[in-house]
């Protein structure tokens, strides 16, 4: 017990606070997003540097993990080919749910400049994408403000209920 | 302006035809003004015939039969001490004499001297693997049979090495279109969701992604944003960042831009 008087209703030390189970299962989600390290190309680089000290992406909790099934978030950072797509989809596979998918860059979004038979004319095409971030390469500050809306997207979705599959076939 | 020539099948026609601007030939010299490609040539052409010989770019070129690739190759690894293979590929003249052109490219590093020996080899007609000889010849007659389709006998593994091993055609083929044929178009459907799955994911889309500032429907300026659909506008005015929901979030601090500070001195 305290020895000393403490009223906890005026001076804001009540050690309660009330919310609903959505918001706190989200502010969990949202605040502590595991991304698995997908570098594939130059916009990997872009994506180590967030992850370094100068940009620092610790801070919003935004840790790399090198295994899917530790992860929540796959930044796919740079070109995707063919021969790699079967691989991208198996370890999609393995992340568990909730996860989300950011696709980095022009070549991760549309197959960018590479508009020839070996690339992937957009991951959208194996995986189901969340995020859109567009750029060649996209700056650390941009993939930062494109998790923040990412985590803008996690607060605004419904944590209690089962999530909606989300697949394309 | 360049005369417009009609494209119907320009698959069919190679691209050096009339289509780009044919570079001149660099000077051609005779093999005899360099005595240590002399003696080299001399050497070779006891055992091959030799077809043609120059020096082109301080570097002597050898056409031969392709029958005798890995004798002359064996020739100038023991006799003329090129002890390097540096490259090995081909080019499509399918177009032109149904023709490959294959090249190998050596260096000798006691010599400083780098030879390239050429043949031609007919479409249907396989090589002589340089592998006993060169080991760099491994993978590179790989790639060669990969992105060109040419055969190579006697090849300890002979499998694709850039493309993935269910891969239909050879790229680097002048008849290969660009954006892939119909196998190549589909492939990374078929291979993970089944031919039954094309339907459902639909074409590639090939157009590049156009962003058009006045199109307000599909687009939005960060930090100007207007209604969606409405007219855009040159001098519209800043919108503040919203980084967060309108009524902040639980433990985390809310974000005001007005509350931010610019730094102009780099140096501070």
């Amino acid at each position: 017990m305290a020895q000393h008087q403490v009223n906890y209703t005026q001076d804001g030390g009540l050690p309660v606070a009330l919310t609903s189970v959505d918001k706190i299962v989200n502010w969990g989600r949202s605040n502590s997003l595991w991304a698995m390290t997908y570098g594939l190309a130059c916009c990997g680089i872009e994506m180590m540097a967030s992850g370094a000290s100068r940009y620092d992406f610790d801070r919003f909790g935004t840790i790399f993990r090198a295994s899917p099934r530790q992860s929540d978030l796959m930044i796919v950072a740079g070109t995707l080919t063919k021969k790699h797509a079967e691989f991208i989809k198996r370890l999609y596979d393995q992340m568990p749910e909730p996860r989300w998918v950011i696709s980095m860059g022009s070549c991760a979004n549309t197959g960018g400049m590479f508009n020839t038979y070996a690339t992937v004319q957009g991951v959208d095409r194996i995986i189901p994408v969340d995020l859109y971030l567009p750029g060649c390469a996209p700056r650390p500050e941009t993939l930062q403000y494109a998790v923040m809306m990412l985590q803008k997207k996690i607060r605004a979705e419904k944590a209690g209920k089962s999530q909606r599959q989300k697949r394309l076939v | 302006m360049r005369k417009y020539v009609p494209k119907d099948d320009v698959q069919k026609k190679p691209y050096y035809t009339d289509r780009y601007w044919v570079a001149p030939q660099v000077a051609k010299f005779d093999v005899e003004s360099d005595e240590v490609f002399a003696a080299d040539l001399a050497t070779i052409k006891e055992k091959c015939e030799v077809i043609e010989a120059y020096i082109q770019v301080d570097q002597m070129v050898v056409i031969i039969k392709p029958t005798d690739n890995f004798t002359v190759a064996q020739i100038l690894k023991d006799e003329c001490a090129y002890n390097q293979l540096s490259e090995v590929g081909a080019m499509d003249w399918i177009a032109k004499q149904n023709q490959y052109e294959v090249f190998y490219q050596f260096l000798s590093m006691s010599k400083r001297k780098r030879v390239r020996i050429k043949c031609f080899l007919d479409v249907d007609q396989a090589v002589e693997s340089l592998n006993p000889l060169y080991r760099s010849a491994d993978w590179a007659e790989r790639e060669m049979w990969d992105m060109s389709g040419v055969k190579v006998n006697n090849h300890p593994y002979m499998k694709r090495i850039l493309m993935p091993d269910d891969w239909v055609g050879h790229p680097l083929l002048k008849t290969y279109p660009l954006q892939g044929d119909e196998a190549a178009a589909w492939y990374e459907v078929d291979r993970i969701f089944g031919k039954e799955a094309r339907d459902v994911i639909g074409p590639e889309n090939r157009e590049p992604a156009r962003v058009d500032r006045y199109d307000t429907e599909r687009f939005g300026r960060l930090g100007h944003e207007i209604e969606r659909g409405a007219e855009f506008k040159e001098d519209q005015a800043k919108t503040p960042l919203a980084y967060q929901e309108e009524g902040g979030v639980l433990i985390i601090k809310k974000f005001h831009e007005d509350d931010t500070v610019e730094i102009t001195d780099r140096k501070r």
